[in-house]
């Protein structure tokens, strides 16, 4: 995630978008900040967006969603204009986009921002190779150089050896393969992708996930990606808009809305979303209270007296090395009460990685009986994870905040409420 | 006449107002015609001499080479044996049956005629399908000469070019291009917005958009315009012969008035097959072209 070197790319301000035969005329009303359907009752005019206010910054894949109707479209189209506002200000590395003459816009159509649709959108009289080198045959490159190019972009995309045949005798998957390729093969800085992966199948389209998310490790472009999909958005993007009717609900990273949902709009789509898969350890686990660096059993049992629990996290400078439980300690400060604390006294407990998605700890997050340590890449301890924040996380607010209060965390019922979010 | 007469007939100009009505138009036109018809009709010229020449080239060829020609033509075009042995035959039988010549000058003017409605017709097309307002002006003229009787607008052509070939390949165009008008038309407001989108947001300019996008996938409906017409020009045959355009429909015309039963018979079946032959080789010729639109349902 590109936020440490944030730097602004696409900035968009106050943009509105009326759609009808008079727009200006009736912006006063707009402004005056009556409802999408009480323009329409009084004009005939569709309120497409409101008062859209953001910064999209290099090198990140930003992530516009929302349900059919709530202007994604209309949003995405206006970053090339495709459509033209109706008021406000869209600025690609500080060049007014609203000013460009048709040339120009041509121009910055070719070289600055590349598309991938929904529907393809393929050329259906052209080869997959000449599909690829579309945009730069557009740009009147030789034959033989956007020829040469395409092919790698081809292979890039895993299709070589389709490049004479037609869009129409291969898969949904696989056009759209040559479409992300026809969209790379420019070169462009910036991606727009209109609901890109929305006409595949489930499995099909989380291939091309990892595909994009793989591409971009390498490619390092700004992407920015239209989806209704909210598992999709958390999956891909480093940030999440949320449209509504035309108005930007909420903004922020995908930890921010989905443990933080603005409304209770965003909160209803985030009810449904797959938190073991969307959310990494670090975003839930909590600070490590039980942490002991005594050299000695009787400083450590002193360290213990104020935990709650009946163990700790033995750190030492070379970081985590496993438990110690108040039981062992207190047998063998009862055998030598002077003795130095080593590896015997230590049961070895495998931490679990903090950028690890929540679902591949579940398991044994459930086995232990301890609280899990969270450690770093460098292995320092940097936070624990029990079943109870397991819980409070998968299962939805309410149930699990009556768990907590009510049931010690038994492994079964854990099972049994791990197993919830899941079925929903 | 009573007042209230207008209740039970329709208020009508009385037979004096008509008449100078008629006489006054008829005399606008002619006063028209006789001042700048042999502007207009030196305007055709180039035309004219590139017919005669044709004409004079497809007659002045040996039998067996036009028919080599046409049928490596049809052949090439469709890529059917069975289709090419067709036109070998029967051209073969038109000449047997003494109708040679007349077939050569109904070829050429049809051929000559199909070429200018393409020309003419498919940018009217792609200005009908560019603008609303060219389409709702464009419109309710080709109603116009869909319906309205051949015999009636060869009077002003006639009128103003007088008899011949010239004239004839108007009212042959009049009466053959709106088809390939109307489908251009449609042929580019059907193709797929998305495609044209896509078009659009890699930077195509509107000409590259033409040429790139619009017309190659509208080409299926503007090849059956341009098939519909040639059958629409093949059927004008007849009737332009009776402004002196020679060919297959002249003989037709002698047999109508002098009841020459065969005779009218054997040209109309040369019509025919002259039909026929247009017909399937430009529609094969269509669909190969367009194959590669084949298994779009697979996906």
């Amino acid at each position: 995630m590109a936020n440490a070197e944030a730097q602004p790319l696409i900035r968009i301000e106050g943009l509105y978008k009326l759609f009808g035969n008079n727009p200006k005329k009736y912006m006063p009303l707009v402004h005056q900040g009556k409802t999408k359907d009480e323009i329409l009752a009084e004009t005939g005019h569709t309120l497409g967006l409101k008062d859209i206010n953001l910064t999209i910054n290099k090198g990140e894949i930003f992530v516009i969603m929302g349900l059919s109707g709530s202007g994604k479209s209309t949003m995405i189209r206006h970053f090339n204009r495709l459509i033209d506002p109706t008021e406000g200000v869209i600025e690609v590395e500080g060049t007014d986009v609203m000013k460009l003459n048709t040339q120009d816009l041509q121009d910055f159509r070719r070289h600055k921002m590349s598309m991938v649709f929904q529907r393809f959108g393929l050329l259906p009289h052209k080869t997959v190779l000449d599909n690829v080198a579309y945009g730069l045959s557009i740009q009147g490159v030789s034959k033989s150089e956007s020829s040469d190019k395409a092919k790698e972009w081809l292979e890039t995309v895993g299709l070589a050896g389709y490049e004479d045949q037609y869009p129409a005798q291969l898969s949904g998957g696989q056009q759209q393969r040559v479409g992300l390729a026809r969209a790379l093969c420019t070169d462009a800085e910036i991606l727009l992708m209109d609901e890109a992966f929305s006409a595949l199948d489930p499995l099909i389209r989380s291939e091309m996930q990892d595909q994009l998310i793989e591409l971009q490790e390498k490619l390092h472009k700004t992407i920015i990606f239209i989806t209704h999909d909210l598992d999709e958005a958390l999956r891909i993007g480093d940030r999440i808009a949320i449209l509504k009717d035309g108005e930007m609900v909420q903004q922020g990273e995908p930890e921010d809305i989905l443990l933080n949902p603005a409304t209770d709009y965003v909160e209803a789509f985030v009810r449904d979303v797959n938190r073991a898969r969307a959310l990494t350890v670090e975003t839930v686990m909590k600070d490590p209270a039980y942490r002991i660096t005594a050299d000695t059993i009787e400083e450590a049992l002193k360290q213990m007296k104020g935990f709650k629990e009946d163990y700790g996290y033995l750190v030492t400078d070379e970081g985590y090395q496993g438990i110690v439980t108040e039981e062992t300690l207190k047998e063998a400060y009862a055998e030598d009460k002077s003795a130095e604390l080593t590896e015997e006294h230590v049961e070895s407990v495998e931490p679990i990685a903090q950028d690890a998605v929540l679902e591949t700890v579940i398991p044994d997050t459930l086995d232990s009986d301890y609280s899990l340590p969270v450690v770093d890449e460098e292995g320092n301890l940097t936070g624990q994870l029990s079943r109870s924040t397991l819980a409070e996380v998968l299962g939805s607010e309410e149930e699990s905040a009556k768990d907590q209060a009510e049931t010690p965390p038994e492994a079964d019922k854990d099972d049994t409420q791990e197993e919830q979010p899941k079925a929903s | 006449m009573a007042e209230s007469s207008w209740l039970t007939e329709i208020p009508q100009l009385s037979r004096g107002e008509l008449r100078d009505i008629r006489k006054g138009l008829d005399g606008l036109y002619r006063d028209f015609s006789r001042e700048y018809g042999d502007v207009i009709e030196s305007l055709f010229d180039p035309l004219l001499t590139f017919l005669v020449w044709f004409e004079k080239l497809l007659l002045a060829t040996p039998w067996w080479l036009v028919i080599i020609v046409v049928t490596g033509l049809a052949y090439v075009a469709s890529r059917s044996w069975k289709l090419s042995l067709g036109v070998v035959i029967s051209f073969f039988l038109i000449g047997y049956f003494g109708m040679w010549d007349d077939t050569m000058r109904t070829m050429s003017i049809i051929l000559v005629c199909t070429l200018m409605a393409i020309a003419l017709g498919v940018p009217i097309g792609i200005a009908m399908a560019r603008s609303d307002r060219v389409q709702s002006i464009v419109v309710p003229m080709l109603d116009i000469m869909q319906t309205m009787p051949a015999f009636v607008y060869l009077i002003p052509v006639v009128m103003l070019l007088g008899i011949g070939k010239i004239p004839g390949v108007i009212a042959v165009i009049i009466y053959a291009i709106p088809p390939v008008i109307r489908l251009t038309n449609l042929g580019i407001r059907l193709v797929d917005k998305d495609v044209l989108e896509a078009a659009t947001a890699y930077g195509a300019s509107p000409r590259q958009r033409l040429l790139g996008v619009q017309l190659p996938l509208a080409m299926p409906t503007i090849m059956a315009g341009i098939n519909q017409t040639i059958m629409m020009a093949l059927s004008m045959v007849v009737i332009a012969s009776m402004i002196g355009v020679k060919g297959l429909g002249q003989p037709v015309l002698k047999s109508i008035t002098n009841q020459y039963f065969t005779l009218g018979l054997l040209n109309g079946l040369a019509i025919v097959a002259l039909a026929i032959i247009f017909d399937r080789v430009s529609q094969s010729y269509a669909k190969r072209s367009q194959r590669h639109m084949e298994g779009l349902d697979n996906g």
